[in-house]
């Protein structure tokens, strides 16, 4: 195996191209106006869903291009990033569970 | 089995930067990137408690957070979204040079990206002014009148008001989070402010310059924290 | 090929005597040297902590609690939590013994971030300084939990300073675990494998996750209870529309796995100890790395068992009372594969595994005794009384605090290069733990009988236990004097150590006692499994200073 178990590349010796800095910044800007648009939209309770969903698809375009994750061949940078959310994912959902159910007969 | 012995100094006369403690070049700029998201991993734990906090609390008061919502400037709101978003291409850009070598370049999108952060903090500082001046602002001076979302269609008799402590709990929430997430950017803008520095000073090149990607790692980080922000503090409730 | 030393060990560079001076130790990157900056620190503080803990034995002696008031007695319990759990408990294993075995055990020259390593120190110590001021301004009395509306309503005392220097020692700790996870995945010698790590560094690998991941959630809760009691906000004031429960599901969410970041690295401290003195390959080794990233993920799960009776909602309760049985099972495994390991082994009884044997038992009497509590119709009658406080110490006295010397007694050849006096040793350990067992026991009884935690007077028929744990609170005070003279005394007077003397496996020991600045003469490549004691043989006799070096 490889010594000192680094990969023999670096982290993103990947450089990206311009064409693709900025297709990323213009889909960042067309859904940020999508989401400000949609909120004054009544969806009902889908307001709220639609804008996280755009927000997270902004997040997911940020941490893949511009933060090289799609790039790198390291997984452990995955494994950081999913066990920071599904963490974070546990904090918010078992202290809702107690909020939701506090006054179930 | 393997007999290969590492002698550790073979590359240091090559790169300066590589201290003493790793082998390789490679070995270092793998560590520091790994720390890094580690570092980002913990920040996201940080905010997170802050969003457990609005989060059940929204769920607890949501009409009366949708009336305190509409009080914020949502034109300036989305501008500040606009200037992070483009905050993050000078970042991008930034990377970009230096790994194709361009000092200047590097230097130019670094001043970029503290511009458009100054200017972020400059719209924020402008938001909390008028936010003290319509007594927005919890604590002692703290007062709030307002009417639910959607009440103005009704006859005058019958409009409800939000509950003003509940608009106040909105309030406390927006600032602690918007606050923290602006000294983030303070911190942010001084990291670049040294960088672009040491940048015009030639101290990063295509071989070196993992100080740069893992700001802009940082930055990124403060951009998508604004992301969730901009949609759960400015956006509910605008459609009544 | 690493020298052997004889006597002479002080002419031979090694980590101690390269550089001389305050700023050769106040400014060092070695992990060694920062290692040792902590364990003086740590101790300072343990000595404070355990100073309210005597003054709070003595008021306990008498039930119309005479010695001091109410208040006082509140800033005592109060104070001796913050100081022993975030001053003393979280960072002692791993900020001392881990980062000096860490490089060591993995065949590195040092951690990944050694400055970050400096700095870490330096936030525990303004931390603790801030720590110290509460403590001189008049102390904080909301008890270690800081629960609202109390702390950022109604007292008057150093809640600010306080938090203040928690954070500070929070970060320290974040930035302690980053370190420990790049270093593991990063820095480890040719031939180290994963499958290869001693379990001591596993186990700090588990405990740096939850470091890294569980601390920012407790230092944003404090950083709004400052906000809240400097401008009124009323994020968790009931008068203002606030939920005091919520500071507790985000003071727990972080608090819960915390006890986990205190208790692993003792485990891991425990299973290279019983190794050892048993002479055998740990049972189990793929199951004991499991259980312990197990307790670290369950461990995050659970926080809620605290609150049962504090309003939660019922179903959420359930939910929270049936993942708490699940985090024992790890810990229970971890427990029984010590067990196979010491059944059949050759075992020898030195101090440091004298105090192995003292973790195990006790250990898994608290563990036992926190099912009791994951029992929703138990807690609701022992919550807030001498049972939690029983269960808690037995874990973390009984526990990590035998664990912890257990492995300053195992590593300390290393570490100073000299033996302390076994003798002593085996003496001081025994003491401990009559002295441990004396005092946390009858707190079973009492806080079953109904006497409340947090209290200073009591009713009459319950003295007597009292007395008895304040006589043991006594023994077990001179049970951990003992060591800190002898390791000293040890340090100029004890018998100069090999690099060997336990006949140990682990690549810390194929370094001299003590190390070279940067570890190891020529970088180690490893071919052998972890625990090859079926190769290495039985520990030495007295006589005997030279060791075979393992390849």
């Amino acid at each position: 195996m490889s010594d000192h178990n680094s990969s023999s590349e670096p982290i993103s010796e990947h450089i990206s191209s311009l064409g693709s800095c900025l297709a990323i910044w213009l889909a960042l800007l067309a859904g940020t106006t999508l989401t400000v648009a949609a909120a004054f939209i009544d969806l009902g309770p889908f307001n709220t869903i639609v804008a996280l969903s755009i927000a997270t698809i902004k997040a997911t375009l940020v941490v893949l291009f511009y933060m090289h994750v799609k790039y790198t061949h390291e997984k452990l940078t995955g494994l950081v990033i999913v066990s920071a959310i599904f963490f974070l994912f546990i904090l918010l959902a078992l202290s809702m569970a107690d909020y939701t159910t506090r006054l179930w007969r | 089995m393997s007999t290969s012995q590492v002698v550790v100094d073979e590359h240091a006369h090559e790169n300066p930067a590589l201290l003493h403690h790793f082998a390789t070049a490679g070995q270092q700029k793998n560590a520091a990137g790994l720390g890094m998201w580690l570092f980002l991993a913990q920040e996201v734990m940080f905010f997170g408690g802050l969003f457990c906090a609005y989060l059940v609390y929204r769920y607890k008061y949501f009409a009366d957070f949708g009336s305190a919502s509409q009080q914020l400037d949502i034109r300036l709101g989305t501008t500040n979204t606009v200037v992070l978003i483009c905050s993050s291409l000078t970042v991008v850009l930034a990377i970009r040079a230096v790994q194709l070598g361009k000092r200047m370049a590097l230097v130019f999108w670094l001043v970029a990206t503290i511009l458009l952060g100054l200017a972020f903090l400059g719209i924020k500082a402008d938001e909390y002014a008028e936010k003290f001046e319509k007594h927005h602002v919890p604590g002692a001076s703290f007062s709030y009148h307002e009417l639910l979302p959607g009440q103005e269609k009704l006859p005058a008799a019958e409009r409800q008001y939000a509950n003003p402590h509940h608009a106040e709990m909105f309030f406390s929430l927006y600032f602690a989070m918007t606050g923290m997430h602006a000294l983030h950017m303070v911190i942010g803008v001084g990291l670049f402010g040294f960088l672009a520095y040491k940048g015009w000073r030639g101290k990063y090149t295509p071989d070196y310059y993992t100080p740069i990607e893992n700001a802009g790692l940082y930055w990124h980080f403060v951009d998508i924290v604004w992301i969730y922000l901009f949609g759960l503090l400015y956006l509910i409730d605008r459609h009544r | 090929m690493a020298t052997i030393d004889g006597p002479d060990f002080g002419e031979r560079e090694n980590y101690l005597n390269a550089g001389h001076g305050l700023k050769s130790w106040l400014l060092t990157v070695d992990h060694k040297r920062i290692a040792l900056l902590y364990l003086i620190s740590i101790t300072f503080f343990f000595f404070i902590g355990g100073f309210f803990a005597l003054l709070i034995r003595l008021e306990l002696l008498t039930p119309a609690g005479e010695l001091v008031q109410s208040d006082t007695y509140n800033k005592l319990f109060t104070m001796h939590g913050q100081v022993m759990v975030f001053f003393f408990l979280i960072p002692a294993v791993p900020a001392v013994l881990g980062n000096f075995l860490i490089p060591l055990m993995i065949g590195a020259k040092d951690l990944a971030f050694p400055r970050i390593n400096l700095l870490s120190w330096y936030l525990y110590i303004i931390g603790g300084t801030l720590m110290v001021y509460t403590i001189l301004n008049g102390g904080v009395d909301t008890g270690w939990t800081f629960y609202t509306p109390l702390s950022t309503e109604f007292v008057n005392t150093n809640v600010i300073s306080a938090i203040i220097g928690i954070f500070f020692a929070g970060f320290s700790s974040i930035l302690t675990g980053l370190n420990f996870i790049v270093t593991t995945h990063r820095m480890r010698a040719p031939g180290m494998t994963w499958s290869r790590l001693p379990l001591f560094v596993w186990a700090h690998y588990a405990t740096s996750i939850i470091q890294v991941l569980g601390t920012p959630v407790v230092a944003i809760t404090l950083v709004l209870v400052a906000l809240e009691r400097l401008f009124h906000l009323g994020v968790f004031n009931p008068a203002l529309g606030g939920d005091p429960l919520l500071f507790q599901h985000l003071f727990w969410f972080y608090s819960h796995p915390a006890v986990y970041i205190m208790i692993l690295p003792g485990m891991g401290i425990v299973s290279e100890i019983v190794c050892c003195f048993s002479r055998k390959r740990i049972f189990g080794y793929k199951a004991m790395t499991l259980a312990v990233v197990g307790i670290a993920v369950i461990g995050f799960l659970v926080w809620a068992h605290h609150m049962f009776v504090a309003g939660i909602s019922v179903y959420a309760a359930l939910i929270f009372s049936l993942l708490s049985y699940f985090v024992a099972v790890p810990s229970a495994i971890k427990v029984f594969n010590w067990t196979a390991t010491m059944y059949k082994g050759s075992i020898t009884y030195q101090t440091p595994m004298l105090y192995a044997f003292g973790f195990v038992g006790l250990f898994t009497i608290g563990g036992l005794t926190g099912l009791f509590l994951a029992c929703l119709g138990v807690d609701v009658h022992v919550h807030d009384t001498y049972f939690i406080i029983a269960h808690f110490h037995y874990i973390m006295v009984g526990g990590m605090v035998m664990a912890y010397l257990g492995g300053m007694h195992f590593w300390w050849p290393k570490i100073s290069g000299r033996m302390y006096p076994e003798g002593w040793g085996k003496l001081a350990a025994l003491i401990v733990f009559v002295g441990f067992n004396l005092t946390f026991f009858p707190q079973f009884i009492l806080g079953y009988m109904g006497m409340p935690r947090r209290y200073h007077s009591y009713p009459p028929e319950f003295q007597i236990l009292n007395v008895l744990s304040t006589a043991g609170a006594t023994i077990l005070a001179v049970g951990y004097l003992l060591p800190m003279v002898y390791f000293v005394w040890s340090m100029r007077y004890g018998k100069p150590a090999p690099a060997n003397p336990w006949n140990a496996a682990g690549l810390e020991w194929q370094t001299p006692s003590p190390p070279p600045t940067f570890n190891f003469d020529e970088e180690p490549v490893v071919t052998w499994e972890a625990y090859n004691y079926d190769e290495i043989g039985e520990i030495p006799e007295k006589e005997k200073e030279e060791v075979p070096v393992v390849h």
